[in-house]
């Protein structure tokens, strides 16, 4: 079963990609997205029956990989409680989007190509989350990258998109350097890159030493920090996360599916895979924690001022894999994979409800050219709105006995900030404080999107794109996408109109995956907190594929009332000032902008975070190619191997035929010099 | 008394204007002919002085050859000039390097 799971991705991207001109494009989108929806059907078996507990943790073995020596790899599937969630993550938005392409794509030239790299991508994903041994999963890993890389850069005759798939290949890769030199130290130390067995020979290294780069460290700590290095390149945590908001030139379904639901968490979900390694080193784990914060409040700082839709959502990504990160790196890896699963699902559904509204608005991004839309398409509204809700975390507390009651994000997001507050960790503490004011943010960015999307007066008439649609002089072209507007005032709003143009809901493809994520955001926290974060049930349903700490669990359960309410009083404070700045008085924004420009700009150009890598990096490898092209290559190895040679024997020649005059009496010269040589040597020897 | 010294001398001088007649003329190629005749002429001599001056026939018998060659050679050369001279209209040193490369 398992192998369906996995393998029809495959042939399904087979067929479609290699033979769409064949089969035509209606076959090859059918046979993509049905693998996928048979894939969900299987998977979820599987996870409902882990959350029951009568499946238990199995291996299939699928054919022998490398064997080389002491290494020893085979392909094979690891199903457990783990892979489990990561297989109804993975299938189930991976069909919906699937399913929400066929409307969001249904005017583009290439169709079968991009359900066939859709499908690959979720082959390479599933590979990655079933993988029982570090190479399997970096395959998969490299694997989701290419996939990654090729979606990104789908539109190839948009210089955008292809810098941007460039830049996120790149950016990744240096987080694979990080992964690779981890799994060579891994074989280094353990003799082995079993999964299983490192795990379980990870404790008793605890406190050794090794050798790296010419110091003595920590064994565990130099490991957990190279794979963590390559996690943070996968999950655009700070510092590698720049290719992350450019990855947004790829069509909208695949920020769904990739860059926010599936792909990025591969990241978190690795960090919870080898979690009994990362609890062997407190420096580790510290770091993780540090790292995960970082970005969560530098991510939601980033995402309170941007204007692009996509951008927003994209930042509000890497914050919530903030989150996720430092859960993990206080000890709380059940609440690292359930804000995992929760927000796979309304994350899923925030961008495709965007992808709705940029439809809706043909093709315009840019939400300073929204507004009104409430009434205009009225599904993708609730849709997401209900994405806002859950991501925002809004929920009762549980008081006196009462359950508590929910949205999904509610759930994980207030475990996770419990946690932090109660691991008694490293920078648990300062965790919890960011963990609390990114809480404020992303109800405030959150909030602000759906008020400037949503509400307020109609001001579709400035837009270029929807200009288009009206004179149709262009008739569709999602290469428009993000066509740009950087001439227009920042924070001041364009006039208001609506310049004649009526947005129109979108099919029924797209509504439905819509609806079917809705309900995930709802549900997903309600239903399913106990098993991952209860202290009673989660460790029968963990059962030890993650290091779930039962102490912790309580602990986090036993935090004062005011730390259980501040997540939701920081997004009730967030929504307040979203909704008094942009419904209440909208002409807030550009006062506020006026008067903290320094700040405004330092934010909207991100933390100046390409600017400086542009200086510190993209600069420097550029001048020090270009010298190496000029002077090294050209210069000196040109010079005098391939073009000297060249050259000297051109000389020579030129030299030659200089000897050859045609006159007789000089050749016969140069014979008369040669017998006299030759006598003369004959006869001095 | 003219020994073999004074014939060999003859011959090299004999030898030497023939070699300059073929490099520092610039007139034209009979004077190259001749010039080559000169230097046949002063290896004859060599031969005939050592054949005198060793007693050995042989000597003589391959200066007679060498007469023999070169009247061929002669008779050829001449020929080819007066072919080159009907094709080029000239037969001036310094206008035959068709050869140069």
């Amino acid at each position: 079963m398992i192998q369906a799971i996995v393998f029809l991705p495959l042939l399904a991207a087979i067929v479609a990609g290699l033979g769409n001109r064949m089969i035509g494009n209606f076959a090859a989108k059918l046979v993509t997205t049905g693998a996928l929806f048979v894939a969900m059907a299987l998977s979820w078996p599987i996870f409902l029956g882990f959350l029951a507990g009568t499946e238990t943790s199995q291996l299939h073995p699928v054919a022998e990989w490398i064997s080389s020596g002491a290494l020893q790899v085979e392909w094979a599937l690891r199903v457990d409680a783990l892979t489990a969630v990561m297989l109804v993550v993975v299938t189930s938005v991976s069909a919906l989007v699937h399913l929400y392409s066929w409307g969001y794509m249904a005017e583009d030239d290439s169709q079968p190509r991009f359900f066939a790299y859709l499908s690959l991508f979720t082959f390479a994903m599933l590979m990655l989350v079933t993988a029982d041994n570090l190479v399997q999963m970096f395959f998969g890993w490299e694997g989701v990258g290419l996939a990654s890389y090729l979606l990104i850069g789908f539109w190839y005759h948009k210089p955008s998109a292809n810098a941007a798939a460039l830049k996120a290949f790149i950016v990744n890769r240096i987080g694979d350097f990080g992964f690779s030199l981890g799994i060579f130290a891994t074989f280094l130390v353990f003799g082995t890159i079993s999964i299983p067995a490192i795990l379980a020979a990870a404790p008793g290294m605890a406190g050794a030493t090794i050798g790296f780069l010419g110091m003595r460290v920590d064994t565990m700590t130099l490991i957990c920090i190279l794979l963590f290095i390559g996690a943070c390149g996968k999950s655009a945590q700070l510092g590698l996360h720049t290719w992350l908001p450019d990855a947004m030139e790829g069509p909208t379904p695949v920020s769904a599916l990739i860059h926010a639901a599936t792909m990025v968490t591969a990241g978190v979900f690795m960090v919870c895979r080898l979690s009994p390694m990362f609890e062997t080193s407190p420096t580790a784990t510290a770091v993780v924690t540090i790292v995960g914060a970082a970005t969560a409040i530098f991510a939601a700082t980033v995402g309170t001022v941007q204007n692009d839709i996509k951008r927003v959502i994209a930042y509000s990504t890497c914050s919530q894999l903030g989150y996720m990160f430092f859960a993990a790196g206080v000890g709380a890896y059940g609440a690292a994979m359930f804000h995992l699963f929760t927000h796979a699902a309304f994350k899923a559904l925030l961008f495709l409800g965007a992808g709705s509204v940029i439809h809706a608005m043909h093709h315009e991004q840019d939400m300073r050219f929204y507004g009104a839309l409430r009434k205009e398409i009225p599904w993708t509204f609730w849709a997401m709105t209900i994405g806002t809700l859950a991501i925002t975390g809004v929920g009762i507390v549980q008081v006196a006995g009462l359950p508590s009651l929910g949205f999904a994000g509610f759930f994980s997001k207030d475990a996770i900030i419990e946690s932090a507050y109660a691991s008694g960790r490293a920078f648990g503490g300062f965790a919890f404080f960011i963990g609390v004011l990114a809480a404020l943010l992303t109800s405030f960015y959150s909030w602000r999107l759906v008020f400037l999307t949503f509400f307020g007066k109609a001001r579709w008439a400035a837009s270029e794109h929807v200009q288009h649609a009206l004179h149709g002089d262009a008739h569709d072209h999602p290469d428009a996408e993000d066509a740009g507007h950087d001439t227009a005032p920042h924070e001041a709003m364009p006039e208001t109109g609506t310049g004649g143009y009526h947005p129109h809901e979108s099919p029924w493809t797209i509504l439905v995956p819509l609806a079917l994520l809705s309900l995930g955001a709802v549900l997903a926290g309600q239903l399913f907190h106990e098993a991952f974060i209860g202290a009673e049930r989660a460790p029968h349903f963990w059962a030890g594929t993650v290091a779930f700490s039962e102490h912790l669990a309580h602990a986090s359960h036993a935090v004062p009332l005011w730390v259980k309410l501040s997540a939701s009083a920081a997004m009730l404070t967030g929504f307040l000032i979203a909704f008094s700045a942009y419904i209440r008085n909208p002409a807030f924004p550009a006062a506020f902008v006026g008067q903290f420009e320094i700040l405004y700009r330092f934010l909207l150009n991100k933390w100046y975070f390409d600017e400086l890598y542009d200086v510190l990096f993209v600069r420097p490898s550029l001048w020090l190619g270009r010298l190496l092209w000029k002077r090294g290559d050209e210069g000196t190895i040109d010079r005098f191997g391939p073009d000297g040679a060249a050259a000297a024997v051109f000389a020579g020649t030129r030299l030659a035929a200089r000897v050859q005059t045609g006159y007789l009496y000089t050749y016969a010269l140069v014979m008369l010099l040669g017998v006299a040589a030759a006598m003369t040597w004959v006869m001095a020897r | 008394m003219i020994g073999l010294g004074h014939y060999l001398a003859v011959g090299a001088i004999l030898f030497v204007l023939g070699v300059f007649g073929i490099f520092l003329n610039r007139k034209n190629v009979i004077v190259i002919l001749m010039a080559i005749e000169l230097i046949l002429l002063s290896v004859n001599i060599n031969l005939v002085a050592f054949s005198a001056f060793l007693g050995d026939m042989v000597g003589q018998v391959f200066a007679m050859f060498v007469l023999t060659v070169a009247a061929a050679e002669a008779a050829i050369g001449l020929a080819i000039l007066v072919i080159y001279f009907r094709g080029r209209g000239t037969i001036a040193v310094d206008d035959i390097n068709q050869m140069k490369g």
